[in-house]
């Protein structure tokens, strides 16, 4: 049997199915988070069923992407659950009308009932249930209330008997709601104050600045008080001790301890530039990087579950419609704060080719991921605010210029914003761990086997003389343009596969503060890590990935060069 | 009868007309915004930015250019 979860977005379609199945999908305080289905299984009276959470819509026309797969996924259900927000009944019924029309069995989960009842909602149930023709039964799909009951009425699903005209839907809501629902006048609580507040201009950039200011504190607060407390002493006094006994263990086999030790400095372990597998392959994605992805995706993650995030897209509409995106565009850029690839996988968001097109390249571009600023403040750091502003003002202003000038470069049209804005909801603990838990392990997944991989190709290709070489014949056209000595181009060949990893081949080199920034401002542009490459190959096509890709290193050149110029002028 | 952008925030009005084509319309029928519908306006921002009005417990931010043809009548 084939049971469908249907429903509007941001109704708690996803908890219910992770619920119901346990399988871990992400669910966000915003709309579009499934647009890829999910499937599951789980146990009905000793049968096991299918589960398939439909990506969440608020029509069965098909006007996008998303509701043409929900439209298409429908016909293969045998029975749908219809998760309605309880506090939204009006227009959520507007679906579940819909979906009657589809002639199958259902059963309604009034989700969110609590919080409806908080709010001075009170919904008739049994009444709904007469009137439709459907089980109806109230959920709280955090606390799980419910949940039990609406597995038991499965075997309940009925199809409606209801009859109306489809155009006069909304007439015929309006019918349902006058018997049902009944709303009591509150008083404005806090949140609903606040939720006032954050998207006037007169309070809402003040409290945007705020929020912003405070999530880069905390992130470099969490982030470094787990190296210094945990991860440095942890490589410090338990790693390196057992590394330096293998080497002791090595030292016959020259080629196996170069691999995976690398060089000792003064006969110590040096995790910036020993360059081994297990020294420094393993220390720059666990040691430097991966306590900011936690302390990034932690912030975020509640950021997220708040509802903020929406809010955040409304208070830089403007700003990003002067790149021909709009708001939303905003959440691709934020995640790929934490790292690319979710970056580019969120771009799905935006509706037309020029915005995703717009959006892949400004994020491949300028919008460094947490290893590469992790990288960015251990390389930069030593030199104060100085090294770093000039990096980070130079990404930001590249932003915004390739912005204005795509707008006006890429064909295409660019819609305007029209979304909802979810209500702020206390984030649910244990979905903020959850959360964090599989990004992390996403990044664990997907970037140590790469920086792994990538310490062993150096090795590999310093071995053989083919590094030596390719810095040999390119160095001199980086060293007259950019200003690096010759044997940067071996971490220019690096950052396609790992960003961080190509920044910390970087530290042995010696550069001055003027070439560490210029390089730094290079490695971040030039070309996305090739996890992020093949989303985004997969996202925009073939064709219009080369032209994104020629633009990405275009203007890292041009960037480069001027700013080695600027900096050249300026310090003389 | 004036547009959405017109409309002070926080004030209460019934929708009369939408004058878009039929995309608009059904973009915003399928959200429920549609003429006879009573709707409060929450915010607006500077520089033509979005439009926020909230009906029912359902806050949404529609664009400047979009609510320029959404006509509404103060009560």
């Amino acid at each position: 049997m084939k049971i469908l979860l249907t429903g509007n977005p941001n109704v708690g379609k996803s908890v219910i199915f992770n619920r119901l199945t346990g399988v871990d999908i992400i669910s966000s305080n915003y709309p579009g988070t499934t647009i890829d289905y999910t499937k599951g299984y789980f146990n009905l009276e000793g049968e096991r069923v299918e589960l398939i959470d439909v990506p969440g819509t608020y029509s069965l026309e098909p006007s996008c992407k998303a509701e043409e797969i929900a439209v298409q996924m429908l016909q293969e259900g045998d029975v749908f659950i219809n998760i309605i927000d309880a506090t939204n009944l009006e227009r959520s019924l507007n679906f579940t009308l819909q979906l009657i029309k589809q002639k199958k069995p259902m059963v309604i989960a009034l989700n969110l009932f609590d919080e409806s009842k908080h709010i001075g909602i009170s919904i008739d149930v049994e009444k709904l249930e007469q009137i439709l023709g459907i089980p109806c039964i109230p959920t709280c799909a955090l606390t799980g209330e419910g949940i039990k009951k609406l597995v038991m009425k499965i075997k309940d699903a009925r199809i409606s008997d209801i009859v109306f005209n489809n155009s006069q839907r909304w007439t015929e809501i309006g019918k349902i709601i006058d018997e049902v629902q009944e709303i009591k006048h509150k008083h404005h609580s806090f949140a609903e104050k606040l939720r006032d507040a954050s998207v006037k201009p007169m309070t809402g950039i003040p409290i945007l600045i705020s929020v912003l200011f405070l999530t880069f504190i905390l992130i470099r607060l969490i982030g470094e008080s787990l190296i210094r407390f945990v991860f440095e002493p942890f490589f410090e006094r338990v790693w390196s001790p057992v590394m330096i006994k293998l080497s002791g263990f090595l030292i016959q086999s020259e080629f196996f301890h170069d691999l995976l030790i690398g060089d000792l400095v003064n006969g110590n372990i040096d995790y910036g530039s020993s360059f081994g597998l297990l020294t420094t392959g393993l220390f720059v994605p666990v040691g430097a990087v991966l306590p900011y992805v936690f302390a990034f995706y932690t912030v975020l993650a509640v950021l997220e579950d708040l509802g903020y995030l929406p809010r955040v897209a409304v208070m830089v509409d403007n700003i990003m419609h002067k790149m021909g995106l709009h708001g939303l565009a905003i959440i691709p850029m934020l995640l790929g704060l934490g790292c690319n690839v979710p970056g580019a996988l969120s771009i799905r968001i935006l509706e037309t080719r020029k915005e995703r097109f717009i959006a892949a390249t400004l994020m491949s571009i300028a919008v460094p991921c947490m290893a590469l600023q992790a990288m960015l403040f251990g390389l930069l750091g030593q030199y104060g605010i100085k090294g770093l502003s000039v990096v980070f003002g130079t990404l930001m202003l590249v932003w915004l210029i390739l912005g204005l000038l795509l707008k006006r470069i890429i064909k295409g049209t660019s819609p305007e914003m029209f979304v909802e804005i979810p209500p702020y909801r206390i984030p649910y603990f244990k979905g903020v761990i959850k959360k964090v838990w599989m990004r992390l392990k996403w990044f664990i997944k997907e970037a140590v086997p790469f920086v792994l991989l990538g310490v062993l190709i150096a090795n590999v290709l310093y071995t053989l003389g083919v590094m030596q070489f390719i810095s040999r014949v390119t160095g001199p056209f980086f060293n007259c343009i950019l200003g690096l000595p010759e044997e940067a181009a071996g971490s220019l060949v690096m950052g396609f596969l790992r960003k961080d990893l190509a920044l910390g081949m970087l530290i042995p080199l010696n550069m001055t503060l003027k070439q560490l920034v210029v390089a730094s401002v290079v490695l971040s542009m030039y070309f996305p890590c090739v996890a992020t490459f093949s989303i985004l190959l997969k996202e925009l096509g073939i064709l219009d990935m080369l032209k994104s890709a020629t633009i990405m290193v275009l203007s890292a050149l041009i960037t480069g060069g001027l700013l080695n110029l600027i900096l050249t002028v300026i310090l003389n | 009868m004036i547009s959405l952008n017109d409309l002070p925030v926080g004030k209460k009005a019934t929708i009369t007309a939408i004058s878009g084509g039929y995309g608009l319309i059904r973009k915003l029928d399928i959200l429920g915004i549609r003429p006879g519908k009573e709707i409060t306006k929450i915010s607006s921002q500077w520089m033509k930015g979005p439009v926020i009005i909230r009906w029912g417990n359902t806050d949404i931010a529609i664009g400047y250019g979009m609510a320029h043809k959404i006509m509404v009548e103060v009560k």
